[in-house]
């Protein structure tokens, strides 16, 4: 099997949201929506069920298109190169956490509404202590009654105003579980809307104590799994995300050297703005293929799945953090103003890089991968050592 | 190319030459010389270390292992691209010698069969892949280096013939070479000084050449000035036509810089791998604890890991269509740039690794890898430099891929 794969259904995936993009994610439709209170468009997220987005990678019985979970990237990609901004990536893990760990009929109940769009749906995965390890959450669940009390705070809860469902974990005795809840069971002031760094994202803190739920809204399945699988399918959207958007900022920047003259001469002839863009676009080239490379094999093969995910979202992180900073110095004075819209990068940019996992940490977490004697990448990759030339 | 496209082969057919390859290989593979063998073609510098070579690549060549996609008339395989591949990668996963007659195998051989007339295909062909004549290429003069359209040598036709003067630089393999890729001025009035260049393909085992080797920042030799004094070589010397040097030239850079495909096939150099620097670190020490503990090591080697896996990727990327529809060149045209640069980051990272040992070098019996990495990174500025410069390739690249304005 190769590294790289794109089937055909994926490309036109991908070609119907460039196409939906251009059409409804220009920047003064982005400007719009994010002056907006929810953020959301109605209308607009109909027309994305239609295209069959929402239920991309989920089950067929379930109304889902049964796609690889590695096709979503083929319209996250676009989203970020377009700023867009939806209830898409709350949706789409909630609804992949429900087909990893839930029951049969917890499945039946849910995602039927979620493919087709009449369910919004998110997560509530992250906590006050900004951790990114989401297989240990603090939020207390008890047993009381015949359900259950959850007790504790979450954060980065994404659209959560306009979300029917929202999937929040805790721990119950001892051990991680996740739990179900209609977003109008919530108790009254549960949410509270986040000040984000990305003002086109909707965010909010969960805070619920004593709040009550039924026996069944917990999920019957592998929930250490489902949350290994939202880190991962997190990490693995934001990554594309991440690699749409540097695509896009370049776009901006590229397209302001090649028109702004200074001293006489169209400033992308003076090296100094020429040979950073190159080093940009070189970064960006690699990212993508780590990117499409993790997407490819993001259910193949675990251990090294793991590699291609954590190598894509660190190489991703750096390029559009980097590309959207040049951004805004590249665009000189106009460049430091609300109006450019490199501003809208350059936020998206923070927001993606410390969204599941900033560079650093899934470096971090690559040393053991990569280095250790025996690892699973040596076998899989590493030559026979002690090839140097010579006599 | 007169032949019709050579079949895919299935995967059980490349399978079964994968494992002949293999066989071939692990049985021929060249005992290690007693002297110190080059890290390319740019560091042969001794006769011993070119007749190991050329003896090398012509046993690769007798077997049919190079320029397999390559025109069967001319010599070659005839077969489909596949195949070069996996001879390839086989002949790195097994640390066999590199090929010592790169040029010919990878720049002059392709533009002659792109460009050149059936005779010249029959002349020299067959004869690049035996490694009977090898090739130098004569761009770079010592007043123009990077800016190779304003070369001064120039070819005055004579009857019959043609008479060079001018000098050329940077001649690899030059005191081997029979023949040599010229671009010469042959019209000093020309419009424009890219107009007046004629691309020759010329003798320069002949009397008026004079080469003298260039001792480089190792010590070592490799490169040659080679100066021409009413050099006669025949009036049938010309690739494409009078006056269309520059573009033939151009074409040539895009094999050069690995930016089109057509090349045959062989190690052209022994590949620097991170493989290698992880298992230095392994070995190595820094203030008494292995290199691989120290946590800046570490960081920076997944880093390199990285690099390279994204590198290797890259070319996976760029045969897939819809996934290089922004800059369907991108890939292509910058793997000079990236490969060179992180050759040479990787060898200077190495020596960091070694610790007080670091500045040990070749020939001190205590050095780390022998004072490998310490050649390496001097030798790495050749590819950094050579081919166009890393930052005339910045230039290309913005210009020609990201569309901004041509710089002064």
């Amino acid at each position: 099997m190769a590294d790289i794969e794109l089937s055909e259904e994926q490309g036109m995936l991908a070609n119907s949201a460039g196409d939906f993009l251009q059409k409804h994610s220009s920047f003064e439709a982005v400007r719009q929506r994010l002056a907006s209170d929810s953020g959301h468009d109605a209308a607009m997220w109909k027309e994305m069920a239609a295209l069959g987005w929402l239920g991309v990678a989920l089950p067929e019985q379930h109304g889902g298109a049964d796609m690889p979970v590695g096709a979503l990237v083929s319209l996250a990609e676009p989203m970020g190169r377009h700023l867009f901004a939806s209830p898409f990536l709350a949706t789409t893990l909630a609804g992949r956490m429900l087909a990893v760990g839930g029951s049969e009929a917890q499945q039946a109940r849910w995602l039927p509404g979620i493919a087709s769009g009449e369910t919004i749906a998110t997560v509530a995965l992250t906590e006050p202590d900004g951790s990114w390890e989401l297989g240990a959450p603090q939020l207390r669940a008890e047993r009381r009654g015949g359900g259950y009390a959850l007790r504790g705070s979450k954060t980065f809860v994404l659209d959560a105003a306009v979300a029917d469902l929202v999937l929040i974990s805790a721990e119950l005795e001892g051990v991680p579980a996740v739990f179900a809840v209609e977003r109008a069971a919530l108790p009254d002031g549960a949410l509270r809307r986040e000040v984000l760094i990305d003002e086109a994202r909707r965010g909010y803190r969960l805070d619920v104590d004593d709040f009550e739920v039924g026996a069944d809204s917990r999920l019957d399945g592998d929930a250490p799994a489902a949350l290994d699988h939202a880190y991962r399918l997190g990490a693995l959207l934001v990554a594309a995300e991440m690699v749409g958007g540097t695509e896009g900022v370049m776009d901006l920047t590229l397209e302001y050297l090649r028109t702004r003259v200074q001293f006489g001469r169209l400033i992308g002839s003076y090296q100094a703005l020429k040979h950073p863009m190159v080093d940009i676009m070189v970064v960006q080239e690699q990212a993508r293929s780590l990117l499409h490379h993790a997407a490819t094999i993001f259910e193949r093969d675990a251990g090294l799945a793991e590699v291609a995910l954590r190598m894509a979202k660190a190489m991703a992180g750096d390029c559009y953090t980097h590309a959207a900073d040049r951004a805004i110095q590249f665009h000189g004075g106009t460049g430091f103003t609300y109006e450019c819209h490199a501003q809208l990068f350059f936020r998206r940019a923070q927001f993606c890089e410390y969204s599941f996992g900033d560079s650093r940490h899934h470096r971090r977490r690559l040393e053991p991968l990569l280095l250790e004697e025996g690892c699973v990448w040596e076998s899989a990759h590493r030559l026979v050592p002690g090839g140097l030339p010579g006599g | 190319m007169s032949e019709a496209t050579p079949a895919r082969p299935s995967p059980e057919e490349l399978d079964a030459f994968r494992t002949e390859v293999r066989a071939w290989l692990k049985d021929n593979k060249p005992e290690p010389p007693d002297f110190q063998l080059p890290d390319s073609f740019m560091e042969v510098g001794t006769p011993e270390q070119f007749e190991y070579l050329r003896a090398w690549q012509h046993k690769v060549y007798e077997a049919g292992y190079i320029g397999l996609t390559w025109p069967k008339e001319y010599g070659g395989g005839g077969l489909h691209g596949l195949y070069q591949g996996v001879v390839n990668r086989e002949m790195g996963a097994a640390n066999v010698p590199f090929m010592v007659n790169i040029i010919g195998l990878m720049w002059a051989g392709p533009v002659i069969l792109q460009l050149g007339t059936h005779a010249q295909k029959q002349r020299y062909i067959q004869k690049i892949l035996s490694a009977e004549e090898i090739w130098c290429q004569g761009f770079s003069e010592p007043g123009n280096g990077s800016d190779l359209g304003n070369a001064q040598t120039t070819a005055v036709r004579d009857g019959d013939e043609w008479v060079l003067n001018g000098t050329k630089i940077w001649t690899s393999l030059g005191t081997e070479a029979k023949h040599m890729i010229l671009l010469a001025r042959t019209d000093p009035g020309a419009p424009s000084k890219y107009k007046g260049l004629t691309f020759f393909l010329a003798p320069v085992d002949i009397p008026g050449v004079h080469k003298t080797p260039i001792q480089k920042m190792t010590g070592e030799y490799g490169f040659n000035e080679t100066r021409f004094e009413d050099a006669r070589i025949p009036g049938d010397s010309i690739l494409g036509r009078e006056g269309e040097g520059w573009s033939v030239a151009m074409a040539t850079l895009m094999f050069e810089r690995g930016a089109a495909e057509g090349q045959a096939g062989g190690l052209s150099m022994v590949p620097l791998r991170v493989d290698d620097v992880v298992q230095l670190a392994r070995e190595c020490k820094r203030d008494g604890r292995p290199a691989i503990e120290d946590p800046e090591v570490r960081a920076e080697l997944v880093r390199f890991v990285m690099e390279e896996r994204a590198l290797g990727l890259c070319q996976v990327r760029q045969r897939i269509p819809g996934l290089v529809t922004e800059r369907p060149h991108a890939i292509m045209m910058m793997n000079k740039l990236v490969g060179t640069e992180f050759r040479r980051r990787l060898a200077r990272f190495a020596i960091s690794l070694q610790g007080a040992n670091g500045v040990l070098y070749m020939g001190d019996p205590d050095a780390p890898d022998g004072g490998h990495w310490q050649r390496n990174y001097m030798n790495a500025f050749s590819a950094t430099i050579g081919g166009g410069t890393s930052q005339i390739q910045k230039n290309i690249l913005g210009e020609r891929v990201l569309g901004l304005a041509k710089s002064y």
